[in-house]
């Protein structure tokens, strides 16, 4: 089939018409397979070539591709210089950054050294992405700012990474996802969040990840349509069980982002955890308060998905439990399930909370002036 | 009701589309097998530019395990969420009462007829011994 691509999408339309805003999960990508090699040893990059890359990961080797669309991402965001949809950042400020507005933009590399099995090879690619992302993004653009990568299944190089990456300013989050070889609340991820409370860095867990479990708790599902629900179930375990082995308590000052699975689901999981450490406190005495109180003072929310239930007054009364100090928005850009800024809130919200849903939060949380 | 000339029929072969601004307002014209459509260029849903989207088919069920699968080539996928339209007639498929796209007529006139008028020509230089697609709006 023979398709006409316009030569430019959207005309941009002019800056300062728009509100500024903060976009909290934006994808970077590699344009070409050999992209980081520059930031590997020589060791590293034979061994790519010799042996690959194993992820932790039942049923399949890789993300199933395209995902709803090539690569999971907008159609109209191939660069016109070639490559794969956010590799290009001259074309990312042309089509994101620079027509919305947005003042700070926080980098989620995804399918970088996380998950994999080879636990030496996911230290030196995470490191490699991250350097990556200070040449290539951040050192080109004082919007951008890169969350430290990690490879989250051995916690001391996790650690390590996060120490020798605290105090630059390139970077203002670590970076989780949520499908790990054990819920995330676990001690082998305690050493990460011991660094990143030291560093004063929030921890990002953004949905998927290789842990090598189901998406489901009850096993394999059917259809892609399941994996992207999964997404919210996922977190949701992660949540519960970094709230009950103590992860909260233990790490007061800890900060952590739930990236991508929605929303809408964290005031019943607070209301359930509640009502059971009521009458099963004795079993976890380290949880010292009722669960939502640590999900509260200690747990943001990025928007994309945003909730979109018929009735806006369901989801203004769910961000009222979560509180309008606590949600940071995000594009997901070039994800295909972007969210369009000025769509997405409906009317109705005071101008305070508008601003702070846009940029306040998230200039606060990240610590951005 | 306005009709514009926007270009050649050969130049809109099957299969492919083309993009146009008439009255600052996008607009995406189609050659579906022969049959011209125009399609307002912004999704009603988020606004992407929609008909940057493929061209796909619907897929229908009346019992599980059961699919149809028709209109091939004929429903255009928002390139965003993917949303599904009709490119025929703009509805929407995945919530026909609220959402559809403005649909506008398309269709081939001699070089004689669009000389005479009341056309408006978009910058096409027009000759008399050839075709035109033509949109309404
Ligand atoms: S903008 Fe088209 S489906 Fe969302």
């Amino acid at each position: 089939m023979n398709i006409q691509f316009r030569e430019s999408t959207e005309a941009a339309s002019p800056v300062t018409a728009k509100t500024a805003i903060a976009d909290c999960d934006i994808h970077p990508a590699r344009a070409t397979r050999t992209e980081l090699y520059p930031y590997l040893a020589k060791r590293w990059q034979h061994h790519l070539e010799i042996y690959g890359v194993h992820a932790y990961q039942g049923m399949m080797e890789g993300p199933p591709y395209p995902k709803a669309q090539p690569n999971a991402s907008r159609r109209d965001a191939y660069p016109p210089e070639g490559g794969p949809q956010g590799s290009s950042l001259s074309f990312m400020q042309k089509q994101l950054l620079d027509p919305n507005n947005v003042q700070l933009g926080v980098l989620n590399p995804l399918n970088t050294g996380q998950g994999i099995r080879n636990h030496e090879l996911s230290a030196a690619l995470c490191s490699a992405i991250n350097d990556w992302q200070i040449d290539k993004w951040t050192s080109k653009d004082k919007r951008l700012k890169a969350s430290i990568v990690v490879g989250n299944e051995d916690g001391m190089a996790a650690a390590a990474e996060i120490r020798e990456r605290a105090g630059d300013k390139n970077f203002v989050q670590v970076l989780l996802l949520s499908r790990n070889v054990e819920p995330l609340g676990q001690r082998r991820y305690w050493p990460i969040y011991q660094a990143a409370e030291e560093a004063g860095l929030p921890v990002g867990v953004h949905a998927f990840g290789f842990g090598g479990n189901p998406i489901t708790p009850s096993g394999w599902p059917s259809y892609y349509i399941e994996e992207m629900v999964g997404h919210s179930q996922c977190q949701q375990s992660a949540l519960a069980s970094l709230v009950l082995e103590g992860v909260f308590e233990r790490f007061p000052k800890l900060k952590m982002v739930m990236i991508e699975a929605g929303f809408g689901w964290a005031p019943s999981l607070g209301w359930r955890l509640d009502k059971v450490w009521q009458r099963l406190r004795s079993e976890v005495p380290h949880v010292k308060r009722p669960p939502s109180e640590y999900i509260r003072e200690q747990v943001w929310w990025t928007t994309q998905p945003m909730e979109d239930p018929e009735r806006r007054e369901d989801l203004f009364d769910v961000i009222k439990w979560i509180g309008w100090d606590r949600l940071l928005f995000a594009t997901d850009y070039p994800h295909w399930d972007y969210d369009e800024p000025s769509r997405v809130l409906p009317p109705g919200v005071s101008e305070a909370n508008r601003e702070a849903f846009y940029l306040g939060n998230a200039k606060k949380l990240y610590g951005i002036c | 009701m306005a009709r514009h000339v926007i270009g050649p029929v050969d130049e809109l072969p099957p299969g492919t589309r083309k993009f146009l601004e008439i009255d600052g307002r996008p607009i995406a014209v189609f050659n579906i097998k022969g049959e011209y459509f125009g399609l307002m260029n912004r999704c009603p849903h988020q606004g992407a530019a929609l008909c940057e989207g493929p061209l796909i088919g619907l897929a229908q069920s009346s019992d599980p395990g059961e699919i149809e699968y028709t209109k091939l080539g004929e429903i255009i996928r928002c390139p965003w969420h993917g949303w599904e339209f009709d490119v025929r007639t703009g509805q929407s498929y995945c919530d026909p009462r609220r959402f559809r796209v403005k649909a506008y007529p398309a269709h081939v006139e001699p070089g004689a007829s669009v000389v005479k008028g009341p056309y408006v020509a978009e910058t096409i230089p027009v000759k008399v011994e050839r075709d035109y697609v033509v949109v309404e709006l």
